[in-house]
């Protein structure tokens, strides 16, 4: 990467947005945004994602600090758990008593 | 920009599902205190407004110019932020007289606006807008913080409001002032200049006029105000290794309605769609 200010060209780097909506709620994921730095990144999120009153906790992490998925590699992935669905915990019948399950 | 998709998105959708600008609410303070000022203190409100009002009219130009998106959006929020605060005290201001926000906005020439010559110098490039901003950020921060005590309820009410987002503007403007001066060369070298060319126009801000003498326990003394501004700017100063600039202080003379030739472009741009087409609404 050249210099700071050398590039017309030069943007500021990509960084992902995490809200918390409310104090016990964990944090959501809700876009990305550019910033030159770590610091004015929580503020620009605040600025981009919290303006109508939508969050408590605003967490920023560099997007090339994300390692992902690979896309094309959907189907080993993600299709083993197709037709294991007693692996959801609605297959069991739920214990009398027991409200919030 | 993403909308939430928690259980407020409803809420959410309703409450930006129009806007209509003929048709504002205004803040509560000001609905229920329904209060109409006297003379001085109207003229006061005026003098508080007024400085709000041209320093949002000013931050609104950079939207789509700022040096990214997202800083477009940051200006922009802070111009919002100071045309709430000028609504709230120019509608206090011409209720005495009669006079609705609008017609105080639009329907007003140069030598009636009372605001300080900092808040009508030029943007410039992003550092003297930073340089004008530290400086006006930090003396609305300490007006607002003392005016929260004001014997008069609806000054007290607006400050209060106002105080928390002010004291967001002046971490906002630090926060670049730090970054452009411990930038580049020429980041450093363009926040220094601004600085300089906007330091002049501080003192106005801290001048006593002989209306303030009138209007004990209402107004803040603007004298009284000079040593918490200096004590917040210098650590700022300090950290991104700037020098408090000396050299010439403005005569000031806004609050008696002299300005300079900035004021009058900037009200041409602000006032000509109210004047071309009166009472027009959408």
């Amino acid at each position: 990467m050249s210099a700071p200010g050398t590039s017309e060209k030069e943007v500021w780097p990509l960084w992902e947005v995490f809200v918390r909506a409310s104090r016990g709620i964990s944090h959501t994921h809700v876009g990305s945004l550019h910033a030159p730095d770590a610091t004015l990144a929580v503020r620009n999120g605040r600025d981009l994602y919290t303006r109508r009153g939508e969050g408590v906790s605003v967490w920023v992490v560099p997007a090339d600090a994300i390692t992902t998925s690979d896309p094309d590699a959907k189907g080993a992935f993600f299709e083993s758990p197709a037709g294991k669905n007693y692996r959801h915990a609605s297959y069991y019948s739920k214990s009398d008593g027991v409200k919030h399950l | 920009m993403t909308e939430t998709h928690g259980p407020d998105a409803a809420t959410t959708d309703v409450d930006h599902g129009h806007v209509a600008v003929d048709h504002v609410v205004l803040a509560a303070e000001l609905v229920e205190g329904a209060s109409v000022a006297s003379h001085d203190v109207a003229e006061y409100a005026l003098w508080l407004g007024d400085d709000a009002l041209i320093i949002a009219q000013q931050l609104g130009w950079w939207i789509s110019r700022a040096p990214e998106l997202e800083e477009d959006v940051a200006l922009g929020n802070i111009g919002l932020d100071l045309l709430g605060h000028a609504r709230s005290l120019l509608h206090y201001a011409g209720a005495e007289s009669g006079r609705s926000e609008d017609d105080l906005a639009y329907w007003r020439d140069e030598p009636q606006f009372r605001s300080a010559h900092l808040f009508e110098q030029p943007n410039g490039d992003f550092a003297h807008t930073i340089a004008r901003q530290l400086i006006a950020a930090n003396y609305l921060f300490e007006l607002y913080s003392r005016l929260q005590a004001s014997g008069d309820a609806t000054l007290a009410a607006i400050a209060a409001k106002s105080v928390k987002e002010v004291d967001y503007h002046r971490d906002h403007a630090a926060q670049w002032v730090l970054r452009l001066a411990l930038g580049t060369d020429e980041s450093r070298r363009r926040m220094v200049t601004a600085l300089g060319d906007l330091w002049p126009y501080v003192d106005e801000l801290f001048a006593d006029e002989p209306l303030i003498d009138r209007l004990e326990g209402v107004a803040v003394r603007p004298s009284s105000l000079r040593q918490a501004f200096d004590e917040a700017i210098a650590p700022v100063l300090a950290e991104a290794e700037l020098e408090v600039p000396r050299g010439f202080i403005s005569s000031g003379g806004g609050r008696s309605g002299r300005h300079s030739e900035n004021l009058g472009f900037i009200l041409a741009e602000m006032q000509v769609l109210a004047r071309a087409h009166p009472g027009a609404s959408w």
